[in-house]
């Protein structure tokens, strides 16, 4: 029979070490995001500058219940044309999305192979140390 | 069994069980009820009215998935922490530590989105009655603060509070569903106007999975309080699935609602979508009761959030997965209050940030990670501990269709996510794996490896 593994106590220092580092992951990866973001947003404002026409709600293509709501909201064709004109670009970049598909599929596959093996001592500890 | 040593003493002190079935109705669509008075709206933002009520149902069926895969592990394992306490008696640890993760991150960011509604609403408040400066800090720290001091002092407070407040927040959105004459097209209800096809196609249907989850985000947060229920096998399924079809109930009257009110350009980007259909119908009392329902639900939303995260950063601690400061449970009101604390300030910071699109893709994706886990977590535990092994609090039915249904779901968010959300979603995932990878380099060494399997089960089929 072998002995169950015995772990080292771990002081103050370390464990408000360990809570730091965790937090500075966090923060770190909402901000990381951002930095794509701030180039896309200049993008954007170059490109509605460059394109800015005076707007109808015809040309934002309302109806005429369309038009009727958007007044009771407080909107007038300038306002409401940027909200009508913003849209998302679902272009898929086939390199980002294998990129994407391999990230989550490796970590999941990382993540079940190191359990299964830290899994077996638990059981093995467990039931076999009685 | 929650017991802990307190250093002074060699005394075990447990949670208290005093919760029933309505008290886990009200913690599950108590966190997720704010999500029908705003967010649920940008699915319309991503795909067209029509898309957000097709996210509607589909995500529907995932998290019908999700409630009946949880409502069978965690009325058998029935402890603190929820999924997290699953995954360590039936992956392995390190998946035990993500879904921990998730957990926490996933409700201290949706914590901190509501502080920020509830601050937002203030404002707008305000400015209805000629203030125009209002800051919203001071209210974001004080609604944290506060239900922070309610979690701490105890856990039936908290969720009486919670179901009495989700309550009268669900009915006012059913007394909106009926101030709109809902039978008579064109009379209030302008469906044949304002619906239009499809913008983006059908691409557009699956990007809006993505926040088709704030429908119904947080529901699987019910068998966080397994431990301080008196019959878990009993008020877990009761509780959950109940709050599912509330929410089932809840999302469509306010798709029905506000996509027959509002344009969907201006719906698909709304802050406040459903206080600003009560406005747009003219009535001061109806506005008013907005005003205050939306108010409730973020509150009943942040509470349940706290409730949650701190129990899975207890849980944590406890195991020694994070430092072992955080898993005490305080030795009179039996909560685990240094989790409570702790996660205050954590959760302020996230909510002054300002970022809350960040913040949102952040509690989603991890949300998104812990149903991808239920997956393989249902079929390993059926494998390894077969029917009639163990007991079952509560068996689902059809086994293993609801766990390759969520699988097929899953991927289709992650899908949904990538589309205008990649950057995200990459980052978010580069979070987890280099927190795995600190996990086995560093903080495992500090695990019980017997202490992980506490059930009073047989050794698991093929280990």
């Amino acid at each position: 029979m072998n002995k169950n593994y015995t772990p080292p106590n771990q002081g103050m220092f370390g464990q408000i070490f360990d809570t730091i580092l965790v937090l500075v992951l966090v923060y770190s990866s909402l901000m990381l995001p951002l930095l794509f973001k701030a180039a896309a947003k200049a993008e954007d404002a170059a490109a509605a500058a460059a394109t800015a026409v005076k707007a109808t709600w015809e040309s934002l293509g309302q109806n005429a219940v369309q038009q009727a709501q958007w007044i009771k909201l407080g909107y007038d064709p300038d306002k409401a044309a940027s909200l009508i004109n913003s849209r998302f670009d679902y272009t898929i970049d086939p390199v980002m999305l294998i990129i994407t598909i391999v990230v989550v599929g490796g970590y999941f596959w990382f993540m079940l192979k190191v359990s299964d093996k830290e899994y077996r001592e638990v059981i093995r500890e467990k039931f076999d140390n009685k | 069994m929650a017991s802990e040593k307190i250093s002074s003493s060699s005394k075990p002190i447990a949670m208290l069980k005093v919760l029933n079935p309505f008290h886990i109705w009200a913690l599950g669509v108590g966190i997720v009820l704010v999500g029908e008075f705003m967010g649920w709206n940008f699915t319309v933002g991503k795909g067209g009215a029509y898309a957000s009520l097709i996210a509607c149902w589909v995500i529907g069926l995932l998290y019908t998935c999700v409630a009946m895969i949880d409502s069978e592990v965690t009325s058998t394992v029935a402890a603190a922490g929820g999924q997290y306490t699953q995954a360590k008696h039936i992956i392995g640890p390190l998946m035990a530590f993500n879904v921990g993760l998730y957990l926490v991150m996933a409700y201290t960011m949706l914590c901190a989105a509501d502080a920020l509604v509830v601050g937002d609403l203030m404002k707008s408040g305000a400015e209805v009655m000629g203030y125009t400066s209002l800051d919203t800090k001071p209210f974001v720290v004080l609604t944290v603060v506060f239900l922070a001091w309610l979690n701490y002092r105890g856990v039936f407070a908290t969720l009486t509070l919670n179901l009495v407040i989700t309550f009268l927040a669900f009915m006012s959105l059913v007394v909106l569903f009926f101030s709109v004459d809902p039978l008579h097209q064109g009379v209030v209800l302008q469906h044949e106007g304002l619906l239009t096809d499809l913008p983006y196609g059908w691409i557009g249907v699956v990007a809006s999975l993505q926040f088709g989850m704030w429908y119904y985000l947080g529901i699987e947060g019910t068998c966080q309080a397994a431990e301080e229920v008196r019959s878990a096998g009993r008020s877990i399924p009761l509780g959950t699935m109940g709050g599912m079809m509330t929410l089932l109930v809840a999302a469509t009257i306010t798709w029905f609602v506000a996509a027959g009110l509002m344009p969907w350009q201006y719906l698909g980007q709304a802050v406040t979508p459903m206080y600003d259909a009560a406005t747009l119908l003219g009535s001061s009392q109806l506005q008013l009761m907005l005003f205050v329902a939306t108010a409730f639900a973020a509150i009943a939303s942040a509470n349940g959030c706290i409730n949650d995260a701190s129990r899975a950063w207890f849980s944590l601690g406890r195991d020694r997965y994070m430092p072992v400061f955080f898993g005490a449970i305080h030795p009179k009101y039996r909560t685990p209050y240094r989790s409570v604390l702790f996660l205050v300030p954590i959760a302020i910071s996230f909510a002054f940030t300002g970022l809350l699109d960040q913040v949102i893709t952040f509690s989603i994706l991890s949300g998104l990670l812990s149903y991808t886990f239920m997956t393989f977590n249902m079929i390993k535990f059926r494998k390894m501990w077969p029917l009639g092994s163990i007991h079952r609090g509560y068996i689902h039915p059809f086994h293993p269709i609801p766990a390759i249904t969520l699988l097929t779901l899953c991927c289709a968010t992650y899908f949904a996510t990538f589309l205008g959300y990649g950057a995200s979603l990459l980052s978010i995932m580069a979070f987890y794996i280099l927190a795995s990878i600190w996990f086995v380099l560093r903080r495992y060494k500090y695990v019980k490896r017997a202490d992980q399997f506490t059930m009073p089960w047989p050794r698991p089929k093929g280990y």
